[in-house]
């Protein structure tokens, strides 16, 4: 039955009611796990808070596995999902460019708007600054309009690319982030002991 | 150093326990919509709509800001940002109901200022607006919805975001450490 808007199932002016309601509760998990705070996120970094990869990891691999259970039950016509579409190269570009704006701002976009609700002036001028990055891209967006239509490989899935069944990648994204969870809480408990805590 | 030599140490959920929740939501999420969470989009709308209120005829003529202009309603009449909108909110009620919200501040390793932190923050946030467009998304369109629905580009940036992160970590040591 599911997904039930494109579905028809639930129509009309909901959209907005529910995209207001499920940002609330996005809003609400992020700010409630610590990601408000950008020396929080940029722990991930240099090992002494692992937060970042503990909550990012676990959803990614509860979503997976819960998306599985929903197919394999009916509930959820799979290819009626929207799949984020490939475009090789300048997905590649534009996530280095990102990783350099993530430790050097130390949000990316949606924890910066956690961050500006509990009064972080730092987020605000991260968001002000999202705001012209984007303007000057598409401002510019002529002089790389081939670029950025380059590598267009369509809407692959993981499964699609590497030939392994969607249980599988699953699973072997649980295995992998079992042992980062351990990796990175052995790594944290020797660096916080030389490191001074800091305050909020 | 212990815990109780702390003051103010925030009370944060279990990490695995809000990754759980997040997983959930993302469930939820695509199961009622088709499709995931996001954030950067709101940005662009904004920017979209700021420039076509600006100038409605340099909107129009752009290859890009076109493809997100409509005749019958606001490009801000979208999905993403009213969930965006939702975001701060969120992040508004935890925040109220944590005690976390206080007066405007900057966070900042001690080791700086808050001048170079906001510098740092105005920087970071170009970077990561202006890559967000190459990258179709940004942590949570891409990365961590695109990862969790098997998109193979998503799962492209997520590995993009964080190899550059930790690629690059040792260079802007001074900024957080």
């Amino acid at each position: 039955m599911g997904p039930l808007i494109p579905n028809g199932i639930l129509t009309g002016n909901w959209d907005f009611v529910i995209a207001l309601l499920l940002g609330i509760a996005f809003g609400f998990v992020l700010e409630a796990s610590g990601f408000s705070s950008s020396r929080n996120l940029a722990g991930v970094f240099y090992g002494y808070n692992f937060v970042v990869l503990r909550v990012f990891f676990t959803a990614v691999i509860v979503a997976m596995v819960g998306l599985l259970y929903f197919d394999y039950f009916g509930w959820l016509e799979m290819d009626k999902i929207f799949i984020l579409p490939t475009y090789l190269t300048p997905m590649i570009t534009g996530s280095v460019i990102m990783g350099f704006g993530f430790i050097i701002g130390g949000f990316c976009p949606g924890t910066s708007y956690t961050a500006i609700a509990i009064g972080k002036l730092d987020a605000l001028v991260f968001t002000g600054g999202l705001f012209l990055g984007i303007f000057l891209f598409s401002e510019a967006f002529p002089l790389f309009q081939d670029f950025y239509y380059s590598g267009d490989m369509g809407s692959p899935t993981i499964t699609d690319m590497l030939g392994i069944s969607a249980q599988w990648i699953a699973f072997a994204f649980v295995v992998i982030a079992l042992a980062a969870f351990w990796i990175t809480w052995v790594i944290e408990k020797r660096v916080r002991k030389n490191i001074t805590p800091y305050k909020f | 150093m212990k815990k109780h030599k702390i003051k103010n140490y925030p009370h944060y959920i279990n990490p695995y326990f809000g990754g759980l929740l997040l997983g959930i939501l993302i469930i939820i999420t695509v199961y009622i919509t088709g499709r995931g969470l996001g954030a950067s989009g709101a940005v662009k709308s904004a920017v979209v709509t700021s420039v076509d209120v600006v100038s409605s005829s340099h909107a129009e003529e752009s290859a890009f800001y076109s493809k997100f202009i409509s005749d019958d309603h606001s490009p801000m009449y979208n999905w993403l940002v009213f969930e965006s909108f939702g975001i701060f909110i969120g992040g508004l009620l935890s925040g109220a109901i944590f005690g976390r919200i206080k007066k405007f501040r900057v966070e900042h390793s001690p080791k700086i200022t808050s001048k170079t932190r906001l510098i740092g923050a105005a920087v970071g946030g170009i970077l990561f607006g202006f890559g967000s467009q190459f990258g179709r998304g940004c942590t949570s369109g891409a990365a961590l919805s695109g990862t969790a629905t098997f998109s193979f580009g998503g799962m492209i940036v997520m590995f993009g975001i964080f190899g550059t992160g930790y690629a690059v970590a040792y260079f802007f040591r001074k900024l957080w450490i």
